[in-house]
Protein backbone atom coordinates (compact mmCIF):
# COMPACT_ATOMS: atom_id res chain seq x y z
CA UNK A 1 0.00 0.00 0.00
CA UNK A 2 1.14 3.38 -1.19
CA UNK A 3 1.92 6.12 1.49
CA UNK A 4 -1.26 7.90 1.88
CA UNK A 5 -0.23 11.83 0.74
CA UNK A 6 -3.98 13.49 1.13
CA UNK A 7 -6.22 11.31 3.90
CA UNK A 8 -2.64 10.95 6.30
CA UNK A 9 -4.07 12.86 8.50
CA UNK A 10 -7.71 13.12 8.30
CA UNK A 11 -8.80 10.79 10.73
CA UNK A 12 -7.68 12.57 13.86
CA UNK A 13 -10.44 14.93 14.74
CA UNK A 14 -8.03 17.53 15.81
CA UNK A 15 -6.14 17.89 12.83
CA UNK A 16 -8.69 20.93 11.42
CA UNK A 17 -6.54 22.75 14.44
CA UNK A 18 -3.48 24.53 13.28
CA UNK A 19 -1.29 23.43 16.32
CA UNK A 20 -2.15 19.75 15.68
CA UNK A 21 -1.19 20.66 11.73
CA UNK A 22 2.01 21.68 12.92
CA UNK A 23 3.13 19.59 15.35
CA UNK A 24 2.91 17.43 12.06
CA UNK A 25 4.99 18.98 9.94
CA UNK A 26 2.13 21.54 8.47
CA UNK A 27 3.84 24.50 6.56
CA UNK A 28 7.40 23.01 6.91
CA UNK A 29 6.85 22.55 3.18
CA UNK A 30 6.05 26.27 2.64
CA UNK A 31 9.22 27.24 4.34
CA UNK A 32 10.97 24.70 2.13
CA UNK A 33 9.12 26.27 -0.86
CA UNK A 34 10.17 29.73 0.05
CA UNK A 35 13.65 28.71 -0.03
CA UNK A 36 13.81 27.83 -3.47
CA UNK A 37 13.45 29.75 -6.65
CA UNK A 38 9.13 29.72 -8.05
CA UNK A 39 11.30 27.91 -11.39
CA UNK A 40 12.30 25.30 -8.61
CA UNK A 41 8.62 24.86 -7.10
CA UNK A 42 7.62 24.55 -10.57
CA UNK A 43 9.90 22.06 -12.34
CA UNK A 44 9.04 20.11 -8.84
CA UNK A 45 5.48 19.70 -9.80
CA UNK A 46 6.39 18.95 -13.13
CA UNK A 47 8.43 16.35 -12.03
CA UNK A 48 5.43 15.15 -10.14
CA UNK A 49 3.42 14.54 -13.27
CA UNK A 50 0.54 15.63 -10.99
CA UNK A 51 -2.55 15.66 -13.29
CA UNK A 52 -5.14 17.50 -12.57
CA UNK A 53 -7.81 16.24 -10.06
CA UNK A 54 -11.07 18.30 -10.99
CA UNK A 55 -11.17 15.57 -13.80
CA UNK A 56 -10.15 17.13 -17.23
CA UNK A 57 -6.25 15.80 -15.48
CA UNK A 58 -4.55 18.42 -16.89
CA UNK A 59 -0.93 18.33 -16.30
CA UNK A 60 -0.83 20.64 -13.25
CA UNK A 61 2.50 21.92 -13.69
CA UNK A 62 1.86 23.14 -17.04
CA UNK A 63 -0.84 25.08 -16.31
CA UNK A 64 1.51 26.78 -13.55
CA UNK A 65 4.15 27.50 -16.47
CA UNK A 66 1.71 29.02 -18.84
CA UNK A 67 1.47 32.02 -15.99
CA UNK A 68 3.52 35.03 -17.75
CA UNK A 69 6.70 35.90 -15.11
CA UNK A 70 6.10 39.40 -15.48
CA UNK A 71 2.39 41.19 -15.19
CA UNK A 72 1.40 44.14 -14.65
CA UNK A 73 -2.03 43.18 -13.46
CA UNK A 74 -2.40 41.02 -9.86
CA UNK A 75 -1.73 37.21 -10.17
CA UNK A 76 -4.22 34.67 -8.44
CA UNK A 77 -4.44 31.36 -7.65
CA UNK A 78 -8.17 29.97 -7.33
CA UNK A 79 -8.83 27.02 -5.37
CA UNK A 80 -11.59 25.25 -7.18
CA UNK A 81 -13.97 23.52 -4.11
CA UNK A 82 -17.26 23.45 -6.11
CA UNK A 83 -16.92 20.14 -5.80
CA UNK A 84 -20.64 19.69 -7.58
CA UNK A 85 -20.08 16.64 -9.79
CA UNK A 86 -22.41 14.38 -8.76
CA UNK A 87 -21.14 10.79 -7.40
CA UNK A 88 -17.87 13.35 -5.89
CA UNK A 89 -17.69 14.15 -2.19
CA UNK A 90 -13.70 13.66 -1.75
CA UNK A 91 -12.75 17.45 -1.44
CA UNK A 92 -14.96 18.03 1.62
CA UNK A 93 -12.84 15.06 3.25
CA UNK A 94 -9.87 17.20 3.51
CA UNK A 95 -11.51 20.74 3.36
CA UNK A 96 -13.40 19.75 6.64
CA UNK A 97 -10.63 17.85 8.31
CA UNK A 98 -7.20 18.91 7.26
CA UNK A 99 -7.67 22.33 5.87
CA UNK A 100 -4.49 23.59 6.47
CA UNK A 101 -3.05 21.17 4.39
CA UNK A 102 -5.25 22.85 1.84
CA UNK A 103 -3.95 26.35 2.60
CA UNK A 104 -0.13 24.84 2.25
CA UNK A 105 -0.33 24.04 -1.02
CA UNK A 106 -2.51 27.09 -2.16
CA UNK A 107 0.53 28.85 -0.63
CA UNK A 108 3.04 27.03 -2.20
CA UNK A 109 1.18 27.02 -5.78
CA UNK A 110 0.75 31.60 -5.15
CA UNK A 111 4.68 31.48 -4.31
CA UNK A 112 5.39 29.66 -7.35
CA UNK A 113 3.54 31.54 -10.00
CA UNK A 114 4.11 34.97 -7.93
CA UNK A 115 0.87 35.66 -7.08
CA UNK A 116 -0.62 38.15 -4.39
CA UNK A 117 -3.93 35.82 -3.42
CA UNK A 118 -5.60 33.44 -3.17
CA UNK A 119 -9.47 32.90 -3.77
CA UNK A 120 -11.42 29.30 -2.62
CA UNK A 121 -13.72 28.91 -4.04
CA UNK A 122 -16.34 26.18 -2.19
CA UNK A 123 -19.94 25.00 -2.86
CA UNK A 124 -22.53 27.08 -1.18
CA UNK A 125 -24.32 23.66 0.27
CA UNK A 126 -20.79 23.68 2.40
CA UNK A 127 -21.30 25.56 5.42
CA UNK A 128 -19.56 23.65 7.64
CA UNK A 129 -16.38 24.07 5.83
CA UNK A 130 -16.33 26.72 4.75
CA UNK A 131 -16.81 28.03 8.24
CA UNK A 132 -13.65 24.97 9.04
CA UNK A 133 -11.69 27.04 6.19
CA UNK A 134 -12.77 30.30 8.09
CA UNK A 135 -11.29 28.94 11.08
CA UNK A 136 -7.80 27.91 9.50
CA UNK A 137 -7.13 30.98 7.73
CA UNK A 138 -7.61 33.04 10.62
CA UNK A 139 -5.08 30.77 13.05
CA UNK A 140 -2.62 30.74 9.70
CA UNK A 141 -2.67 34.84 9.89
CA UNK A 142 -2.17 34.59 13.64
CA UNK A 143 0.76 32.73 13.36
CA UNK A 144 2.56 35.15 10.73
CA UNK A 145 1.59 31.83 7.92
CA UNK A 146 -0.28 33.88 6.04
CA UNK A 147 -0.34 37.86 5.77
CA UNK A 148 2.96 40.29 4.90
CA UNK A 149 6.48 38.54 4.93
CA UNK A 150 5.44 34.89 5.61
CA UNK A 151 8.85 32.85 7.07
CA UNK A 152 10.85 36.40 6.94
CA UNK A 153 11.42 35.64 3.02
CA UNK A 154 9.53 38.69 1.78
CA UNK A 155 6.46 36.78 0.31
CA UNK A 156 2.77 38.55 1.19
CA UNK A 157 0.29 36.01 0.34
CA UNK A 158 -3.57 36.37 1.02
CA UNK A 159 -6.31 33.58 1.40
CA UNK A 160 -9.93 34.26 0.81
CA UNK A 161 -12.84 32.47 1.24
CA UNK A 162 -15.72 32.93 -1.58
CA UNK A 163 -18.98 31.22 -1.21
CA UNK A 164 -20.81 30.14 -4.35
CA UNK A 165 -24.71 29.63 -4.16
CA UNK A 166 -25.94 26.41 -5.61
CA UNK A 167 -24.33 26.64 -9.42
CA UNK A 168 -22.92 23.36 -10.73
CA UNK A 169 -21.81 25.21 -13.47
CA UNK A 170 -19.74 27.10 -11.39
CA UNK A 171 -16.97 24.13 -11.29
CA UNK A 172 -15.96 25.27 -14.65
CA UNK A 173 -13.17 27.75 -13.97
CA UNK A 174 -14.17 30.70 -15.96
CA UNK A 175 -17.49 30.27 -14.30
CA UNK A 176 -15.99 29.85 -11.03
CA UNK A 177 -13.76 33.33 -11.99
CA UNK A 178 -17.14 35.03 -12.91
CA UNK A 179 -18.94 33.77 -9.84
CA UNK A 180 -16.09 35.36 -7.58
CA UNK A 181 -16.02 38.77 -9.91
CA UNK A 182 -19.65 38.50 -9.04
CA UNK A 183 -21.54 37.84 -11.83
CA UNK A 184 -23.55 35.23 -13.01
CA UNK A 185 -21.46 32.11 -13.28
CA UNK A 186 -21.03 31.43 -16.52
CA UNK A 187 -18.19 30.19 -18.62
CA UNK A 188 -15.97 32.33 -21.17
CA UNK A 189 -14.84 31.64 -24.91
CA UNK A 190 -11.30 30.60 -24.75
CA UNK A 191 -8.87 32.21 -25.74
CA UNK A 192 -8.21 34.10 -23.74
CA UNK A 193 -7.21 31.24 -20.99
CA UNK A 194 -7.30 32.17 -17.24
CA UNK A 195 -3.23 32.07 -17.14
CA UNK A 196 -3.02 35.10 -19.47
CA UNK A 197 -6.55 36.53 -18.90
CA UNK A 198 -8.47 35.09 -15.58
CA UNK A 199 -9.80 36.55 -12.28
CA UNK A 200 -9.97 40.65 -12.41
CA UNK A 201 -8.33 40.01 -15.66
CA UNK A 202 -4.87 39.18 -13.96
CA UNK A 203 -2.91 35.56 -14.70
CA UNK A 204 -5.15 32.78 -12.67
CA UNK A 205 -4.68 29.21 -11.95
CA UNK A 206 -7.40 27.55 -11.28
CA UNK A 207 -6.77 24.23 -9.17
CA UNK A 208 -9.49 21.48 -7.61
CA UNK A 209 -8.69 21.13 -3.86
CA UNK A 210 -7.19 17.46 -4.15
CA UNK A 211 -4.59 18.58 -7.07
CA UNK A 212 -3.40 21.57 -4.39
CA UNK A 213 -3.55 19.62 -1.63
CA UNK A 214 -0.62 16.78 -2.96
CA UNK A 215 1.77 20.26 -3.55
CA UNK A 216 2.92 20.03 -0.29
CA UNK A 217 3.76 16.23 -0.01
CA UNK A 218 5.15 17.06 -3.99
CA UNK A 219 7.71 19.74 -2.74
CA UNK A 220 8.53 17.87 -0.05
CA UNK A 221 9.30 14.61 -0.98
CA UNK A 222 10.31 15.65 -4.63
CA UNK A 223 8.18 15.22 -7.77
CA UNK A 224 9.75 11.91 -8.32
CA UNK A 225 8.23 10.41 -5.18
CA UNK A 226 5.05 11.03 -6.07
CA UNK A 227 5.89 10.22 -9.39
CA UNK A 228 6.87 7.06 -8.80
CA UNK A 229 3.54 6.03 -7.29
CA UNK A 230 0.68 4.69 -10.11
CA UNK A 231 1.07 4.87 -13.60
CA UNK A 232 4.23 6.36 -15.12
CA UNK A 233 1.36 8.87 -17.44
CA UNK A 234 -1.18 9.11 -14.73
CA UNK A 235 1.16 8.95 -11.17
CA UNK A 236 0.27 9.66 -7.78
CA UNK A 237 -2.39 8.65 -5.19
CA UNK A 238 -6.13 9.99 -6.05
CA UNK A 239 -9.07 9.96 -3.64
CA UNK A 240 -12.28 7.78 -5.12
CA UNK A 241 -15.63 8.07 -4.11
CA UNK A 242 -17.89 4.90 -4.49
CA UNK A 243 -21.43 5.35 -3.83
CA UNK A 244 -24.65 3.34 -4.92
CA UNK A 245 -25.35 -0.17 -4.22
CA UNK A 246 -21.87 -1.16 -2.18
CA UNK A 247 -21.93 -2.26 0.99
CA UNK A 248 -19.36 0.24 2.16
CA UNK A 249 -19.57 3.25 0.87
CA UNK A 250 -16.68 6.33 0.76
CA UNK A 251 -13.82 7.84 0.07
CA UNK A 252 -11.15 6.06 -0.53
CA UNK A 253 -7.19 7.38 -1.49
CA UNK A 254 -5.66 4.70 -3.51
CA UNK A 255 -2.72 4.54 -6.19
CA UNK A 256 -3.84 5.76 -9.37
CA UNK A 257 -4.27 2.76 -10.93
CA UNK A 258 -6.06 0.75 -9.13
CA UNK A 259 -8.52 -1.92 -10.56
CA UNK A 260 -12.17 -0.62 -10.62
CA UNK A 261 -13.21 -4.28 -9.67
CA UNK A 262 -10.71 -3.92 -6.79
CA UNK A 263 -12.09 -0.62 -5.91
CA UNK A 264 -15.58 -1.91 -5.60
CA UNK A 265 -15.12 -5.36 -4.59
CA UNK A 266 -12.17 -4.99 -1.47
CA UNK A 267 -12.73 -1.27 -0.60
CA UNK A 268 -16.01 -0.84 -0.79
CA UNK A 269 -16.98 -4.11 0.66
CA UNK A 270 -18.86 -5.88 -3.00
CA UNK A 271 -22.15 -5.18 -4.01
CA UNK A 272 -24.98 -4.30 -1.70
CA UNK A 273 -26.53 -7.57 -0.11
CA UNK A 274 -24.60 -9.88 -2.12
CA UNK A 275 -27.29 -8.93 -5.47
CA UNK A 276 -25.76 -8.51 -8.62
CA UNK A 277 -23.55 -5.67 -10.48
CA UNK A 278 -25.28 -4.12 -13.84
CA UNK A 279 -23.42 -1.03 -14.41
CA UNK A 280 -21.11 1.75 -12.92
CA UNK A 281 -20.41 4.94 -13.73
CA UNK A 282 -16.35 5.43 -13.00
CA UNK A 283 -16.02 9.32 -12.62
CA UNK A 284 -18.71 10.93 -12.01
CA UNK A 285 -22.28 12.44 -13.71
CA UNK A 286 -20.84 12.74 -16.66
CA UNK A 287 -18.61 9.89 -17.69
CA UNK A 288 -20.16 7.22 -19.75
CA UNK A 289 -21.50 4.02 -17.74
CA UNK A 290 -19.32 0.93 -17.67
CA UNK A 291 -21.06 -3.02 -17.58
CA UNK A 292 -19.77 -5.42 -15.10
CA UNK A 293 -17.29 -7.19 -17.89
CA UNK A 294 -15.67 -3.29 -18.20
CA UNK A 295 -14.27 -3.48 -14.31
CA UNK A 296 -11.32 -4.74 -14.76
CA UNK A 297 -9.80 -1.54 -15.87
CA UNK A 298 -7.41 0.48 -13.96
CA UNK A 299 -8.19 3.42 -12.87
CA UNK A 300 -6.04 6.23 -14.02
CA UNK A 301 -7.09 8.93 -16.89
CA UNK A 302 -5.63 7.10 -19.73
CA UNK A 303 -6.74 3.47 -18.83
CA UNK A 304 -10.30 4.85 -18.50
CA UNK A 305 -10.08 6.88 -21.55
CA UNK A 306 -8.74 3.68 -23.43
CA UNK A 307 -12.29 2.08 -22.82
CA UNK A 308 -14.03 4.80 -24.08
CA UNK A 309 -15.14 6.36 -20.93
CA UNK A 310 -13.48 8.96 -18.11
CA UNK A 311 -12.01 8.60 -14.58
CA UNK A 312 -13.12 12.03 -14.08
CA UNK A 313 -13.19 13.28 -10.39
CA UNK A 314 -13.06 9.46 -9.33
CA UNK A 315 -16.43 9.42 -8.35
CA UNK A 316 -17.65 5.82 -8.84
CA UNK A 317 -21.56 5.48 -8.90
CA UNK A 318 -22.18 1.98 -8.58
CA UNK A 319 -25.69 0.09 -9.66
CA UNK A 320 -26.87 -3.58 -9.34
CA UNK A 321 -29.24 -5.47 -10.63
CA UNK A 322 -32.51 -3.82 -8.97
CA UNK A 323 -31.42 -0.15 -10.87
CA UNK A 324 -33.37 0.88 -14.04
CA UNK A 325 -31.11 2.46 -16.34
CA UNK A 326 -33.57 4.39 -17.68
CA UNK A 327 -34.49 5.81 -14.77
CA UNK A 328 -31.57 6.70 -14.02
CA UNK A 329 -30.63 8.54 -17.25
CA UNK A 330 -33.47 10.18 -16.40
CA UNK A 331 -32.41 11.41 -12.77
CA UNK A 332 -28.73 12.67 -14.43
CA UNK A 333 -30.48 14.68 -17.91
CA UNK A 334 -32.73 16.24 -15.44
CA UNK A 335 -29.79 17.19 -13.59
CA UNK A 336 -27.90 18.89 -16.50
CA UNK A 337 -30.87 20.54 -17.69
CA UNK A 338 -31.54 21.95 -14.50
CA UNK A 339 -27.58 23.07 -14.40
CA UNK A 340 -27.10 23.77 -17.82
CA UNK A 341 -26.42 28.09 -17.34
CA UNK A 342 -28.31 28.99 -20.61
CA UNK A 343 -25.64 30.62 -22.27
CA UNK A 344 -25.19 28.30 -25.16
CA UNK A 345 -28.36 26.83 -27.11
CA UNK A 346 -26.69 23.33 -28.06
CA UNK A 347 -26.60 22.60 -24.32
CA UNK A 348 -29.49 24.96 -22.58
CA UNK A 349 -32.12 23.48 -25.29
CA UNK A 350 -30.69 19.95 -26.21
CA UNK A 351 -30.06 19.40 -22.50
CA UNK A 352 -34.35 19.67 -21.88
CA UNK A 353 -35.10 17.71 -24.79
CA UNK A 354 -33.40 15.24 -23.82
CA UNK A 355 -35.30 14.83 -20.44
CA UNK A 356 -38.57 15.12 -22.85
CA UNK A 357 -37.50 12.00 -24.46
CA UNK A 358 -36.01 10.02 -21.79
CA UNK A 359 -38.82 10.77 -19.56
CA UNK A 360 -41.76 9.57 -22.21
CA UNK A 361 -39.65 5.99 -22.52
CA UNK A 362 -39.92 5.87 -18.65
CA UNK A 363 -43.18 6.80 -18.00
CA UNK A 364 -44.63 4.38 -20.83
CA UNK A 365 -44.88 6.92 -24.15
CA UNK A 366 -42.08 6.17 -25.40
CA UNK A 367 -42.35 5.66 -29.58
CA UNK A 368 -40.22 3.46 -32.05
CA UNK A 369 -37.86 5.59 -33.00
CA UNK A 370 -37.12 7.61 -29.88
CA UNK A 371 -33.79 5.96 -28.94
CA UNK A 372 -32.29 6.79 -32.20
CA UNK A 373 -34.08 10.60 -31.91
CA UNK A 374 -32.52 10.92 -28.69
CA UNK A 375 -29.21 9.61 -29.58
CA UNK A 376 -29.54 12.48 -32.33
CA UNK A 377 -30.13 15.23 -29.81
CA UNK A 378 -27.73 14.05 -27.93
CA UNK A 379 -24.88 14.44 -31.17
CA UNK A 380 -26.21 17.95 -31.60
CA UNK A 381 -24.74 19.09 -27.92
CA UNK A 382 -21.59 17.05 -27.94
CA UNK A 383 -18.71 19.47 -29.12
CA UNK A 384 -21.02 22.22 -29.69
CA UNK A 385 -21.22 24.13 -26.41
CA UNK A 386 -19.01 26.67 -24.58
CA UNK A 387 -17.81 24.17 -21.65
CA UNK A 388 -17.65 20.71 -21.35
CA UNK A 389 -21.22 20.98 -19.29
CA UNK A 390 -23.12 19.76 -22.63
CA UNK A 391 -20.65 17.37 -23.62
CA UNK A 392 -21.24 15.55 -19.85
CA UNK A 393 -24.88 15.13 -20.44
CA UNK A 394 -24.69 14.21 -24.69
CA UNK A 395 -21.06 11.50 -23.34
CA UNK A 396 -23.67 10.34 -20.51
CA UNK A 397 -26.90 9.69 -22.36
CA UNK A 398 -25.14 8.19 -26.06
CA UNK A 399 -22.97 6.17 -23.22
CA UNK A 400 -26.17 4.46 -21.16
CA UNK A 401 -27.63 4.21 -24.91
CA UNK A 402 -24.40 2.67 -26.51
CA UNK A 403 -24.29 -0.45 -23.27
CA UNK A 404 -27.86 -0.44 -22.46
CA UNK A 405 -29.88 -0.16 -25.51
CA UNK A 406 -32.15 -3.16 -24.97
CA UNK A 407 -33.03 -1.46 -21.79
CA UNK A 408 -34.73 1.31 -23.52
CA UNK A 409 -36.20 -0.49 -25.93
CA UNK A 410 -38.04 -2.33 -23.61
CA UNK A 411 -39.51 0.60 -21.95
CA UNK A 412 -40.36 1.06 -25.48
CA UNK A 413 -42.04 -1.93 -26.27
CA UNK A 414 -43.21 -2.85 -22.85
CA UNK A 415 -44.52 0.17 -20.80
CA UNK A 416 -42.43 -0.56 -18.12
CA UNK A 417 -38.86 -1.42 -16.49
CA UNK A 418 -36.84 -4.71 -17.26
CA UNK A 419 -35.61 -4.79 -13.54
CA UNK A 420 -39.68 -4.33 -11.94
CA UNK A 421 -40.41 -7.95 -13.05
CA UNK B 1 -33.56 54.10 5.03
CA UNK B 2 -32.84 50.66 3.76
CA UNK B 3 -34.39 47.28 5.39
CA UNK B 4 -31.15 45.84 5.75
CA UNK B 5 -30.02 46.04 9.69
CA UNK B 6 -27.34 48.14 10.37
CA UNK B 7 -25.09 45.32 11.59
CA UNK B 8 -25.77 43.57 7.90
CA UNK B 9 -24.84 46.68 6.46
CA UNK B 10 -21.57 47.12 8.36
CA UNK B 11 -21.12 43.37 7.46
CA UNK B 12 -21.66 43.90 3.86
CA UNK B 13 -19.16 47.28 4.44
CA UNK B 14 -16.55 45.02 5.76
CA UNK B 15 -16.44 41.88 3.19
CA UNK B 16 -15.95 44.43 0.36
CA UNK B 17 -12.68 44.61 1.71
CA UNK B 18 -11.56 40.85 0.46
CA UNK B 19 -12.26 42.37 -3.37
CA UNK B 20 -10.40 44.41 -5.33
CA UNK B 21 -13.94 45.40 -7.19
CA UNK B 22 -17.29 46.26 -5.02
CA UNK B 23 -18.90 43.97 -7.51
CA UNK B 24 -17.47 40.65 -6.33
CA UNK B 25 -19.03 41.82 -3.22
CA UNK B 26 -22.61 41.29 -4.36
CA UNK B 27 -22.63 37.05 -3.49
CA UNK B 28 -21.70 37.83 0.15
CA UNK B 29 -23.91 40.53 0.96
CA UNK B 30 -27.14 38.80 -0.87
CA UNK B 31 -26.25 35.86 2.03
CA UNK B 32 -25.86 38.00 4.67
CA UNK B 33 -29.15 39.89 3.29
CA UNK B 34 -31.25 36.64 3.48
CA UNK B 35 -29.41 35.77 7.03
CA UNK B 36 -30.63 39.54 7.89
CA UNK B 37 -34.50 38.83 6.18
CA UNK B 38 -34.87 35.17 6.09
CA UNK B 39 -35.23 35.74 1.93
CA UNK B 40 -33.80 38.03 -0.49
CA UNK B 41 -36.67 40.90 -0.78
CA UNK B 42 -36.09 43.15 -4.04
CA UNK B 43 -35.59 46.19 -1.13
CA UNK B 44 -32.46 44.27 -0.21
CA UNK B 45 -31.24 43.79 -3.23
CA UNK B 46 -31.69 47.38 -4.12
CA UNK B 47 -30.04 48.17 -1.17
CA UNK B 48 -27.25 45.96 -1.59
CA UNK B 49 -26.59 47.77 -5.15
CA UNK B 50 -26.51 51.23 -3.50
CA UNK B 51 -24.21 49.88 -0.63
CA UNK B 52 -21.83 48.15 -3.66
CA UNK B 53 -22.43 51.23 -5.90
CA UNK B 54 -23.27 48.57 -8.91
CA UNK B 55 -25.94 48.98 -10.95
CA UNK B 56 -29.47 47.43 -9.55
CA UNK B 57 -29.29 44.76 -12.22
CA UNK B 58 -26.00 43.23 -11.46
CA UNK B 59 -27.70 42.45 -7.96
CA UNK B 60 -30.45 41.11 -9.37
CA UNK B 61 -28.79 39.04 -12.17
CA UNK B 62 -26.89 36.79 -9.53
CA UNK B 63 -29.80 36.72 -7.21
CA UNK B 64 -32.05 35.29 -9.52
CA UNK B 65 -29.20 32.93 -10.97
CA UNK B 66 -27.77 30.96 -7.91
CA UNK B 67 -30.71 28.78 -6.37
CA UNK B 68 -29.84 29.30 -2.76
CA UNK B 69 -30.42 32.91 -2.71
CA UNK B 70 -34.38 32.50 -1.89
CA UNK B 71 -36.69 35.20 -3.30
CA UNK B 72 -39.35 34.12 -1.36
CA UNK B 73 -40.08 33.30 2.21
CA UNK B 74 -39.16 29.94 3.45
CA UNK B 75 -40.31 28.05 6.45
CA UNK B 76 -38.36 28.06 9.58
CA UNK B 77 -36.36 25.09 9.05
CA UNK B 78 -35.77 24.61 5.13
CA UNK B 79 -35.45 21.08 4.59
CA UNK B 80 -33.38 20.15 1.34
CA UNK B 81 -33.29 16.38 0.21
CA UNK B 82 -30.96 15.14 -2.34
CA UNK B 83 -32.78 13.80 -5.45
CA UNK B 84 -29.83 13.06 -7.42
CA UNK B 85 -28.38 9.66 -8.46
CA UNK B 86 -26.92 8.23 -5.33
CA UNK B 87 -29.17 9.12 -3.06
CA UNK B 88 -32.16 7.90 -5.34
CA UNK B 89 -30.25 4.53 -5.53
CA UNK B 90 -30.70 4.47 -1.54
CA UNK B 91 -34.54 5.57 -1.11
CA UNK B 92 -34.39 9.38 -1.04
CA UNK B 93 -38.00 9.22 -3.22
CA UNK B 94 -38.77 7.40 -0.14
CA UNK B 95 -37.55 10.21 2.22
CA UNK B 96 -39.55 12.78 0.26
CA UNK B 97 -42.44 10.59 0.15
CA UNK B 98 -42.09 9.98 3.56
CA UNK B 99 -41.21 13.84 5.05
CA UNK B 100 -43.84 15.30 2.71
CA UNK B 101 -46.32 12.73 4.82
CA UNK B 102 -45.15 13.59 7.95
CA UNK B 103 -45.26 17.32 7.87
CA UNK B 104 -48.54 17.38 5.30
CA UNK B 105 -46.92 19.62 2.54
CA UNK B 106 -46.29 18.94 -0.78
CA UNK B 107 -42.49 19.88 -2.37
CA UNK B 108 -42.22 23.75 -2.91
CA UNK B 109 -44.50 24.30 -0.24
CA UNK B 110 -44.47 25.53 3.84
CA UNK B 111 -46.48 24.28 6.53
CA UNK B 112 -48.92 26.51 7.83
CA UNK B 113 -47.01 27.29 11.07
CA UNK B 114 -44.11 28.26 9.31
CA UNK B 115 -41.47 25.28 10.75
CA UNK B 116 -40.90 23.34 7.65
CA UNK B 117 -40.33 23.96 3.63
CA UNK B 118 -39.96 20.90 2.01
CA UNK B 119 -37.97 21.43 -1.49
CA UNK B 120 -36.01 18.50 -3.07
CA UNK B 121 -32.34 19.61 -4.66
CA UNK B 122 -29.63 18.30 -6.48
CA UNK B 123 -26.42 16.56 -5.39
CA UNK B 124 -25.32 18.09 -2.30
CA UNK B 125 -21.67 15.91 -2.29
CA UNK B 126 -22.67 13.58 0.16
CA UNK B 127 -22.71 10.72 -1.52
CA UNK B 128 -21.07 8.58 0.43
CA UNK B 129 -23.92 9.00 3.20
CA UNK B 130 -26.86 8.76 1.31
CA UNK B 131 -29.70 9.43 1.47
CA UNK B 132 -29.28 12.36 2.78
CA UNK B 133 -30.99 16.21 3.66
CA UNK B 134 -29.44 18.85 4.22
CA UNK B 135 -31.86 21.18 7.20
CA UNK B 136 -30.68 24.88 6.80
CA UNK B 137 -27.08 24.98 7.28
CA UNK B 138 -26.76 21.22 8.67
CA UNK B 139 -25.86 17.91 6.62
CA UNK B 140 -28.47 14.66 8.13
CA UNK B 141 -27.01 11.70 6.22
CA UNK B 142 -27.49 8.02 6.31
CA UNK B 143 -31.35 8.65 6.51
CA UNK B 144 -33.75 6.50 7.86
CA UNK B 145 -37.11 6.94 9.00
CA UNK B 146 -36.53 6.65 12.79
CA UNK B 147 -33.71 8.89 12.13
CA UNK B 148 -35.82 11.88 10.18
CA UNK B 149 -38.28 11.32 13.24
CA UNK B 150 -35.71 12.30 15.98
CA UNK B 151 -34.64 14.93 13.75
CA UNK B 152 -37.75 16.66 13.00
CA UNK B 153 -39.39 15.95 16.14
CA UNK B 154 -35.84 18.13 17.49
CA UNK B 155 -36.45 21.16 15.57
CA UNK B 156 -37.97 24.20 17.12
Amino acid sequence: MAEKVLFKNVEDPKQYLIETSLKKGGYETLKKALGMTPDEVIDEVKASGVRGRGGAGFPTGLKWSFIPKFSEKAKYVCCNADEGEPGTFKDRVIIENDPHLLLEGICIAGYAIGATAGYIYIRGEFAFGAKRLEGAIAEAYKKGLLGKDIFGKGFDFDIYVHRGAGAYICGEETALIDSIEGKRGMPRIKPPFPALAGLYDGPTIVNNVETLSAIPYIVRNGGKAFGSIGPEKSPGTKIFNVSGHVEKPGSYELPMGTPLREIIYEHAGGIKGGRKLKAVIPGGASTPVLTPDEIDVHMDFDSVAAIGSMMGSGAIIVMDETACIVKSVLRLAQFFAHESCGKCSPCREGCTWMVDIIKDIEEGRGKEGDVDFLVSVSEGIFGNTFCPLGDGASMMVSGAINKFRDEFEYHIKNKKCMSAS
Amino acid sequence: MGVLSEKTVKKIVEVQKKYPTKRSAVLPSLYLAQEDQGYVTKEAMAEIARLLSVPPVQVYESATFYTMYNKKPVGRNHIQVCTNLSCSLLGAEHIVEYISKKIGVKVGGTTQDNRFTLKTVECLGSCGTAPMMQVNDDYHENLTEEKIDKILDSLD
